[in-house]
């Protein structure tokens, strides 16, 4: 039984064939799980651009042997989606417009209020910081009812700026609770200073703490950009029609009753959809990590 | 007896300047509005839902009080126990399995593999991804006619089946398997930091004392990043609880039921049935499902963290 | 009978050299001491005594036998960490059996063995506690139980007491040594501070940038030192240096501090070179007095300049200035000049160190 594995020992005086089935083990299994997490990601983008005759025969799972770049622009402008027949194109402009605002809005607050909350305490800060965060365990569908009346009242029902106005608020809790872990670690010596100085709040906000911020501000915005992007259940609820968000919209393309399914075209259409979160990801993957595990020291 | 010359009778102090009175509050106004959302969004909304489930409403509100009469259907209605049985086995077999490979691939990598950095983007990206999408592609590779199934039977063996998802009894696994597919991702960065925040101390001490590596993993390693564990069972059943759009995309809360589950139907109930008090009612008992996980949680690990700060 | 020889051990870690051709040897029982500056290559020394680190070029021979490729739990060794590196999740009693445990020790020897050893070191009443629970001094303590029950021919210690505060660390520090008085194994201990080396170890080893500097009892270390490192490194206040001359003075040869030629000059006690070569004279601030009467026989005597006066209660040291350089000389409480002050300070030569400086070798 091999018992030397590589990392711990250096000394490794299990026998070289010992170290060697260790490593083909720990090798393999590592290559059979990044197969399985690559297949569903494989399947899409190839079979975009395989023919229908083909997929029909031979399933999704194969080697392309066909090659097209139609099912792209098919998926992008001329599909037929809840009627209309404009592609996904209108929905992704519609997650643009809905993410990046409440991506960029929520952010920003959220930076502020982490400032607050971690240089700036006073009696009951702790307190308010708690209750901020419960936000984030929070289940949207208490929220479904409420939201709706709210929407309804503003006359935001349907829009965008509905959908806009519900990511802030929720990602408030969400984008205050990351900044303040942050900025919690900024000595407050420096704030001390500053303020011996006769530096103001806001002064000290945009002299000290937000050059030091671009690490936390990145994590953040792709964070809430990428759950923002992704989310379907307000985008469900509270869009309709042609003002749907990608994800409803993928929903309707995908669930769609037709008579001959082009697996191709709707291949497309789902990677048109994921792929802004993704190119983030694939870009700036290490903030993805940096997020995660300091989000995760709560 | 003070030898200090008397102070004469201090003269009102001067009004603190507006200005300057909301400098020195400006922290408090600044987060007065995000408060103010926070109190309407964690409180208001809470209390309004739970008011609805309380009152007579159907397909509008209606606040008169209705009494506890939704919860009472909601428990006897077949479908809110299929769907919470559903969720009971959804959840215990995707929070183990999600754990269960994160921990064996943070193992894995922890081996000083190379190419780390590789292996985990690989293993992360699913969480870029929406439900949305892993949840439809994951049904057509399940699908039989177009996924899995018909890849092994054009591979030679023609016999193979794995219609799972059409199955009533099976389709709720083919959900767990997605779900795990990807949380795993997660749950390994997470135990991945917990491992190497062992104190390397600690190994070679055991090494010394002479323990294999499977005694080391076993004995040591793990009961010190328990608590990571823990969190990570924590994270990963909030999930579970509040899955919806991952069900939605990959089999619609079929075949028929069988794959329903408690935000399904909350959904069903409040926009398709016309019944927003029960429907609010469904929603209440899932935050109280999430309670019962988050408030234990929140305690035990206070009370751990106060027990140990006690001492040295 | 030597328990530990280390033969021209040598070690890179890529293309930087840690460790050079490094000789070494522990007689039964006896207490060494590798001490150095952070970064001189004693924790990997230590590290591949253990078995953690494997060896570049040379052989480590425990018990006679060569241990170069014997893993860690083979070599016979216990060791005690840095940060004591107790299992959190286990009590006293679980930690210091789970070594035995592991290799399949039966149950009653190991309670023999914990039994004896918590009656050793005194924690039988800490056994059911967690790490957690224990103060710096009674985790250092458990560490030493986990070390001792294993009974091995090698006792290895990575500076245990670095973690403790100042006056905890001056106790356990006397606790090691009467335990290794009691128990009287071999016992490799590695530190950074040059007081505990002194008083703990029969033999210091003096570690610089990789290369053993000098391997001899403590007092040879301090009152011989083998070059103007080891001489600077141990002792506090460290040694003064001093750029000298050999001069010819009517026929006897004396050293002339390079710089002023109006300061006396110095009696020349051993031979040291001819007249016109160049010196660093070392002289130890205890060896820098308040001269009374005229020097005697090996003695000196130089006017200088207090510049500065700390006393620090048992002693003042105090900060003089001579042929244009900073010493620091060792007055008694009661008889500290003041600030500014020109003082007669006698120097025991018989005491001082000459060292070459180019090689910055001991001479004489």
């Amino acid at each position: 039984m091999a018992e030397a594995v590589v990392g711990f020992d250096p000394l490794s005086t299990a026998s070289t064939s010992q170290r060697r089935r260790a490593l083909y083990l720990i090798y393999g299994l590592l290559t059979l799980f990044a197969l399985c997490y690559l297949l569903p990601l494989a399947v899409i983008v190839l079979n975009s651009f395989r023919d229908m005759s083909e997929i029909s025969r031979a399933g999704l799972i194969g080697l392309p042997h066909s090659f097209s770049l139609d099912h792209w622009g098919q998926a992008w402008s001329r599909h037929c989606i809840n009627g209309a027949c404009k592609g996904i194109a209108p929905f992704f402009r519609n997650s643009l417009k809905m993410a990046i605002p409440a991506t960029l809005i929520s952010t920003a607050l959220g930076a502020i209020n982490g400032y607050v909350l971690a240089q700036w305490r006073f009696r009951g800060s702790e307190t308010i910081f708690a209750f901020i965060t419960l936000g984030v365990f929070l289940p949207g569908q208490i929220a479904l009812l409420p939201w709706a009346f709210v929407l309804g009242t503003l006359g935001l029902t349907n829009t965008i700026a509905g959908l806009v106005l519900v990511h802030c608020i929720q990602g408030l809790s969400f984008t205050t609770l990351f900044c303040r872990n942050y900025y919690v670690s900024i000595p407050d010596t420096l704030i001390k200073a500053a303020r011996i100085d006769g530096a103001g709040f806001w002064r000290i906000f945009r002299r000290i703490v937000l050059p030091l911020s671009p690490p936390i501000l990145i994590v953040t915005v792709i964070w809430q950009f990428t759950g923002i992007w992704n989310e379907f259940l307000f985008g469900v609820v509270f869009s309709s029609g042609s003002g749907q968000p990608v994800t409803a919209a993928l929903i309707a393309l995908t669930a769609g009753a037709v008579s001959v399914r082009q697996y191709n075209v709707e291949s497309a259409a789902v990677l048109i959809g994921a792929l802004p979160p993704l190119l983030i990801y694939l870009f700036g993957g290490r903030f993805f990590m940096r997020g995660l595990t300091q989000g995760a020291i709560k | 007896m003070s030898s200090l010359p008397r102070a004469a009778p201090a003269a009102a102090l001067p009004r603190e300047p507006l200005r300057d009175r909301i400098a020195r509050l400006m922290p408090q106004i600044v987060i007065a509005p995000s408060l103010l959302a926070s109190f309407v969004y964690v409180f208001l909304f809470c209390a309004w839902t739970l008011y609805l489930s309380v009152s007579d409403s159907t397909l509008l509100p209606d606040f008169s009080f209705g009494g506890v009469k939704h919860y009472l259907a909601l428990w006897q209605n077949r479908r809110w126990s299929i769907a919470y049985t559903n969720l009971f086995l959804f959840g215990s077999f995707y929070v183990t399995g999600a754990l269960a490979v994160g921990l064996t691939l943070a193992i894995l990598i922890d081996q000083r593999v190379r190419g780390e950095a590789v292996w985990r983007s690989i293993m992360l990206y699913p969480l870029a991804i929406s439900f949305v999408v892993t949840g439809t592609v994951w049904r057509w590779l399940f699908s039989p006619t177009t996924g899995i199934q018909a890849f092994v039977r054009g591979l030679g063996w023609s016999d193979f089946a794995f219609d799972w998802i059409l199955d009533r009894n099976m389709a709720i696994y083919t959900v767990v398997i997605t779900g795990v597919w990807q949380a795993s991702g997660f749950a390994m960065v997470l135990l991945l930091a917990g491992l190497r925040s062992v104190e390397p101390d600690l190994i070679k001490a055991a090494q010394i004392d002479g323990a294999s590596m499977r005694r080391i993993y076993w004995k040591i390693v793990l009961p010190t990043i328990r608590p990571i564990i823990v969190a990570v069972v924590v994270i990963l059943l909030q999930f579970a609880i509040k899955t919806f759009d991952l069900v939605v995309a990959q089999t619609g809360g079929g075949p028929g039921l069988a794959t329903n589950v408690p935000a399904i139907y909350v959904y069903d109930l409040m926009f398709q049935r016309g019944q927003i008090a029960e429907g609010a009612a469904a929603a209440i008992m899932i935050l109280a499902a999430l309670a019962a996980v988050l408030v234990p949680y929140s305690i035990w690990s206070s009370v751990r963290a106060r027990r140990e700060a006690g001492h040295g | 009978m030597s328990s530990l020889v280390i033969r021209d051990l040598s070690k890179s870690f890529g293309n930087v050299e840690v460790l050079r051709n490094i000789n070494l040897e522990a007689r039964t029982g006896e207490f060494i001491a590798l001490v150095g500056p952070s970064g001189c290559g004693k924790s990997t020394l230590l590290a591949m005594l253990a078995g953690l680190e494997s060896v570049g070029q040379g052989e480590i021979e425990i018990g006679g036998r060569v241990v170069n490729r014997v893993p860690p739990k083979d070599r016979d060794i216990a060791m005690v960490f840095q940060s004591y590196a107790l299992y959190p999740t286990m009590t006293v009693r679980e930690n210091i059996t789970f070594g035995m445990e592991s290799r399949g020790v039966p149950k009653a020897a190991q309670a023999d063995a914990l039994a004896r050893v918590a009656a050793l070191l005194q924690i039988g009443d800490l056994l059911e506690r967690k790490p957690f629970q224990l103060s710096g001094g009674q985790r250092q303590r458990v560490a030493m139980g986990r070390a001792l029950v294993r009974d091995p021919a090698l006792f290895l210690f990575d500076e245990p007491l670095s973690n403790l505060d100042a006056k905890l660390r001056v106790e356990m520090r006397t606790e090691i040594k009467k335990l290794h008085q009691r128990v009287a194994k071999t016992t490799i201990y590695v530190t950074h501070d040059q007081v505990e080396a002194m008083t703990l170890a029969a033999r210091v080893a003096v570690l610089h940038k990789g290369v053993l500097q000098q391997f001899a009892p403590p007092r040879a270390v301090y009152d011989r030192p083998a070059n103007m490192f080891v001489a600077g490194f141990m002792g506090s206040p460290s040694m003064n240096f001093l750029p000298a001359e050999i001069v010819d003075d009517a026929g006897r040869l004396m050293i002339a501090l390079a710089g002023d030629s109006a300061v006396a000059r110095l009696p020349l006690t051993r031979a040291a070179g001819g007249a016109g070569k160049r010196i660093v004279l070392g002289i130890r601030p205890e060896n820098l007095v308040r001269a009374r009467g005229a020097a005697g026989a090996g003695t000196g005597q130089l006017d200088a300049v207090t510049e500065v006066v700390e006393p620090t209660g048992a002693e003042t040291m105090v900060v003089l200035r001579v042929a244009g350089r900073e010493v620091i000389a060792r007055f008694e409480p009661d008889d500290s000049p003041g600030v500014g002050e020109v003082v007669r300070l006698a120097v025991d030569m018989n005491k001082a160190c000459l060292f070459d400086p180019d090689t910055q070798a001991l001479v004489a």
